[in-house]
Order: structure tokens, then sequence, then C-alpha cells
């Protein structure tokens, strides 16, 4: 076990590195802070590329002209692979935050519960607003099979949420 | 020199894409055109490459003259033919129906496309980190477009996509790591011979295959790790819906088709038997949860996502039973669903643009008022379900066929369970469209002249007296609420592809031959 941690400490450190992201994302309840564990979760990937090129006493692979050598080059393909991968995070979290961003502007927080409950509330709000158009409601009649008043959109709308409270009436943000 | 188009069906969206936003400081409205004119040409592109690797056989392209082990190439198969075909498709489907059904900006259009070049890249790439490469710049323009109207629920569900899918491409990077580990090629022709000599029983080749499935399904939105899927699809504007439901979780079946066949051969599974029989129950209860789910679902979009779950559930179950027909099911599914479900997302998205339809239940009687509209959903539901001729049923059924020669008898009883439950959803659907008790009708003919359908399906909405009670008003809405005739023959389009496609089972055996030869080999 020591020897292992001796000898192989970058693959130990990416284990832990990916245990902690994968949990600050799912335990962790602030978006921002999910954020953050994928980008550790991410990071624990490039060290194992990275780790996994060392190759001791390895050289830059340039060979001069005339001067073919033996010694031991290293294989760049890991960090070129890891640098591509490092502008693939970039950009995610890029646009991770900035949707961070638009949530905050909306909702006012970023913490997960409290955006559950502000949601399940809008959710609601909207349904309430069709109910003056009296229109857009004309399911609740069906569902209920004797309310035949379409026009009377409060008693529809009623019947609507008590018979299923999923029902989402959020059109009037979707376009 | 055909085969110098093939970096091109992949360049040309990606460059078009930055044209939308360069032309928005002069042009308010340059998206749509730009759009249009690169769809029109990518899906001449596709059609001459399909056409070119159906006569001719695979084509390959080496990207800067690198040859094999070094470069990456680009390969031109069958398979990836196919897929190209729906992607260029799709693309131009889409863009008739984005025109009235928004949402508008430039920026939109350049996600549009930028998705359009991830997924022709994903299909074409011959090379294991480019396909991660490939798979992110689809994901990251997804999350993009899913956010695309500006709502803040849209941005949570994209914000959970983007963590969520995030975590699959990482993983399946990770996987790519340890073949890379193993083998130190990432070539997936060279992958796969270096691979058989390294030995299928090594640990890291297990792990890296363990970890390449386990991204995949989070990509494909197989039941477990499904999460981010409905909420994406609810949230997300009708058109973004319509072209993600038929492309990005596509890519990555796809994808999973390509490595696990392709790169670790049907022989890794044979050796591996843990992982088959692993992967068959993570399918087969995706297949049945996916189902179930989408029956007690209210929203239209949300019951279409839940079947996404279970029909990708039965393509991840035929890529583990591991024998030629079932594969053969599984690519023709893979098509067909693309097609099925843009289609269907396309004429819910047309019925909530006119008449607001967000629920099973708003459907009610709609068949009277938009009788082509709710024709094309239903029959491409009946599709859906595998209700023969269609695409939906010769995937079905090779797939099953497929599951009963290789005795697994557990995942033919799954799929036959699926689609009894299809058929319950479906069902609902359709009988509410014909048969639901619509309240307003009566109150409508009152108001409004008798609907008369005309030849293209135009009809002006007949409840419009009931949602806009004041006459005036009523004749206004009634015209601006008649289907868009564009998105409507986009439509019937899908909806006889998806019937003649039905027809072609023999064909796409034949199509496909010479791929799964390859695979099988």
């Amino acid at each position: 076990m020591i020897e292992i941690l001796a000898t192989r400490h970058a693959y130990a450190t990416f284990t832990v590195l990916l245990c902690i992201g994968l949990y600050m994302m799912i335990a962790n309840k602030n978006l921002v802070k999910k954020i953050i564990g994928l980008n550790l979760f991410q990071t624990a990937i490039f060290l194992l590329f990275i780790a996994s090129a060392y190759v001791e006493g390895g050289q830059i692979p340039i060979v001069h002209k005339g001067k073919v050598g033996h010694e031991t080059f290293v294989s760049p393909l890991p960090q070129v692979l890891v640098l591509t991968a490092i502008v693939v995070g970039v950009s995610l979290t890029a646009v991770g935050l900035a949707l961070c961003i638009r949530i905050h502007e909306e909702y006012g927080t970023l913490r997960t519960d409290a955006l559950r409950e502000a949601m399940r509330e809008e959710d609601v709000l909207p349904g309430e607003e069709s109910a003056t158009e009296p229109a857009v409601v004309t399911d609740g009649g069906n569902v209920a099979g004797n309310v035949t008043d379409v026009g009377d959109g409060s008693t529809v709308a009623g019947d609507d949420a008590g018979d299923n409270s999923t029902v989402a009436h959020d059109g009037g943000e979707s376009r | 020199m055909s085969d110098t188009l093939i970096p091109l069906l992949i360049v040309v969206p990606i460059l078009a894409a930055v044209t939308p936003l360069v032309a928005g400081l002069w042009y308010e409205n340059a998206g749509w055109p730009i759009a249009a004119v690169t769809a029109t040409v990518l899906f001449g592109l596709a059609a001459w490459v399909a056409r070119r690797v159906f006569v001719g056989g695979r084509i390959v392209h080496e990207l800067g003259g690198f040859s094999r082990p070094i470069g990456i190439e680009l390969v031109a198969d069958e398979l990836s033919a196919l897929l190209v075909l729906l992607n260029a498709a799709v693309v131009l489907g889409v863009l008739a129906f984005a025109r009235t059904a928004g949402p508008r900006g430039n920026a939109f259009y350049s996600g549009y496309l930028l998705l359009a070049g991830g997924v022709m890249g994903v299909a074409l790439t011959g090379d294991v980190f480019n396909l991660f490469v490939f798979l992110e710049v689809t994901s990251l323009t997804t999350y993009a477009l899913v956010a695309s109207d500006r709502s803040g629920a849209s941005a949570y569900a994209s914000l959970k996509y983007l963590i969520v899918g995030t975590v699959g491409a990482s993983l399946y990077l990770i996987g790519v790591g340890y073949a890379f580990l193993a083998t130190g090629t990432l070539n997936m022709i060279d992958l796969r011979q270096q691979l058989a000599a390294v030995g299928y029983t090594d640990p890291l080749v297990q792990a890296g295959f363990g970890f390449i499935v386990a991204g995949f399904f989070i990509k494909m939105a197989v039941f477990p790790v499904h999460v981010w899927q409905p909420d994406a699809y609810q949230r997300a504007p009708d058109t973004v819906t319509t072209y993600i439901s038929a492309l990005v979780s596509t890519g990555a079946a796809y994808a999973l088709i390509r490595v696990t066949y392709g790169v670790f051969t049907v022989e890794f599974l044979r050796v591996n038997e843990a992982f088959t029989t692993a992967m068959l129950v993570v399918a087969g209860t995706s297949i049945v949860a996916g189902s179930t789910l989408a029956v007690v679902q209210t929203d239209l979009k949300r019951v279409f996502a839940y079947s996404s779950v279970a029909q990708f559930g039965m393509i991840a179950a035929a890529v583990a039973i591991g024998n030629r027909t079932a594969l053969l099911g599984a690519m023709v599914h893979l098509v067909g669903h693309g097609l099925l479900k843009g289609g269907l997302f396309l004429g819910t998205g047309l019925l909530r643009q006119t008449h607001g339809v967000r629920t099973v239940d708003d459907l009610a009687g709609l068949a009277r008022e938009a009788p082509y509209t709710a024709g094309g959903v239903s029959v491409l539901g009946l599709a859906l379900v595998g209700v023969p001729p269609s695409v939906g049923f010769v995937g079905k059924w090779y797939m099953a066929l497929g599951a009963v020669e290789a005795g697994a008898w557990g995942i033919a009883a799954v799929i036959f369970l699926s689609t009894l439950l299809s058929l319950l959803y479906v069902g609902r659907i359709v009988e509410q469209l014909y048969f639901g008790e619509d309240s307003h009708d009566a109150e409508a003919t009152t108001q409004a002249p008798a609907p008369t359908p005309d030849a293209s399906g135009q009809q002006p909405a007949s409840d419009g007296g009931v949602r806009a009670p004041t006459g005036d008003a009523s004749i206004a809405e009634m015209a601006s609420r008649s289907v868009p005739r564009a998105g409507l023959a986009v439509l019937v389009l899908a909806v006889l592809t998806a019937v003649a496609l039905g027809f072609a089972g023999v064909a796409f055996a034949d199509v496909l031959d010479p791929v799964l030869g390859r695979f099988f080999a």
C-alpha cells in the first residue's frame, strides 16, 4: 500500500481528485461549487494523461538535423491531448458560469434547493395567468368529465390543478 | 477526389457558424438565410458523399496528409453515411420550422450550425480522441441551444445537462486514456489491432471499456443517468427540442456502436461476458423504466423524452447482445428513432405554436382543427410503437429477432413489453387527438365559419372565438394560428420517409452489410 503510494502517487492523486470532484458535483448545493467540482474532475483526468507521459530522463522529441542520438524521447501526444482537453474544459466552464449568471439574474440564488422551490412556484404562476385567458386551458373539462363551461376559466384551471399538479404552465417564458 | 468532400462536411457548417455573428453586426436577420444556404449545401454534400459510399464503399481521408497511426483520419463508411444523411436532412428540415417558431437571433443560428458540424464530426472521425472533441463540440452547443430562449428555467435545465453531460464525456476521456496507456495509439483501426495484441482480459483494457460505455450511457440518457434529458427537452424551445432529440443522443449512440465494435470488437464482448451482462441489465431496466415513466407523464415533451430513454435503452441492449441481426436493428433504429422523434417533436411543436398545446390533454379534438398535423403526429407515433410498415418496426423487428437468436429472452420480452407500453402512451395521444372531448367545438362553430380543410391543411383554428371573444380579434388571431406551411411540409416529408423506410428492411440490410462484415470479421 505504502509502496504504491510512494511510487504511484500521481495515480493516487488522480483517483482522489476524481472522487472529490464527483462528490462536490453531487453533494454541494451551490451551482458554482458544482462547476468547481466539475473542474476538479477534469483536472484529475489531465493529471492522468500527464503523469502517464512522464519518462525518466526523457527528452523533448525534437531531433536536430544530422544529429541522431540514442536518447530517450518523450511522446508529445499526451501533452497535446491535455492541451485540447483544457480548451474544452475552459469553454465548458465559461458556458456553465454564463448559465449561472442567467439563473442568478432570474431567481436571485444559486442554491439548488432554493431554485427548485422558486421554479415550483413559477410553474404555478403562469398557470394562474392562463386562467384569465380561458381558451388556453381547455383540457380540464375533459379530464373531469363534467365541466362544460369552458368560458369560466377559473373553474377549469382549478380542476386542472386538482387533477394533476405536475402540469407545467410555464409557456409564457418559453418563446 | 471525392475524399476531400468528407472534411468539407465538417468544415462548411463550422465555418458558416461564424458568419451569422459577423453578419449580425450589420444585418439583424442574417442568421436564417445563412443557415438555409449552409444547410442546403450541407445536404448536397451529404447526399454526394453518401452516394459515393453506398456505391463504392468506404472512403478514408487523412487530414493534413499524415498517415494512419500518427495523423487523424476521417472515415466515411455506410453507417456514418446514414448518420450524415440523417444529420443533413434534420438540419435542413428543422430550419424550415425554426423560421416561424424561433428563437430568433443570429447567435442561435451560429449554435445551430456548430451543432451540425459537431454531429458530422462525430459521424466521420476515425480517431477516438477526435471523437471526444466532436462530442464536446456537439454537447457545448447543445447546452447553449437549450438555454437559447433566455428563461431561467431553461438555463437551469441546461446547467444540469452541462454538469451531467460533462461527467459523461469525462468518463469517456478516462476510458480513452486507459486504452491509450495500454496501446499508445488513438486511431480506431490501429487501436483495434493493438488492443487485440494487448489482450482483451488486460485490466487496463477492461477498465477503459467500462469507462467508455459508462460515459456514452450518460450521453445517450440511459435510465439511471437519464435525469438531464427530460428537463432539457421540456425547457428548451420547440425548435431546439426537435433538433437535439433527433441528433444529439443519436450521435452518442452512434459513437457507442462505433467504439464498441470498431475498436473493442465483438471478440472483446465475447471474452468479457460480465460487461455484456451488466450492459444488458442496465439497458433492460432503461427500456422498462423509460416506457413506464413515459406513460405516466402529462407534458407532451416529457412523454417523448422518456420514450427516448426507452428507445436508447433498446439500442444499448442490441449493442450488448452482439450479433449481426441485433446490431443491424440497432443501426436502423438509430436512424429511425432520430427521424421519428424529430418528426414527433416537430408535429407537437407546430400544434403548440398554433393551439398552445402543452399537455396530452390539450390535444383534445385537435384532429378536427389541424387534421394534417394531427395525422402526421399519429402516424409517427404509431411508427414509434413499431406498427408496420414503418422504420420503427424494421428496427425493433431486427433487434427483437437478434435477441431471440442470441437466446436473450429477457431482452426480447422487455422489448415486447416496451412496445405495449409505448402503445399505451401513443394511444393516449391519438385518442385525445381524434376522440378527445372537444369542449370548445360547439361554441366555436357558432362564431367561426364551418371549417373547410384546404389542400395543404392550412385550416384556420376554429377555436379562435373562444380564445379571443371579440370578433375582430378572433379573425386576426385565426390567421396567425394556422399551421405554418413550411413546418407542415417537413412533417409530411418525415411521415412519408418513415413509412417508406418501413419497406426498406432488406435495403438496410444490404447497405449496412459491409459495415457489419467489418465489425464481425
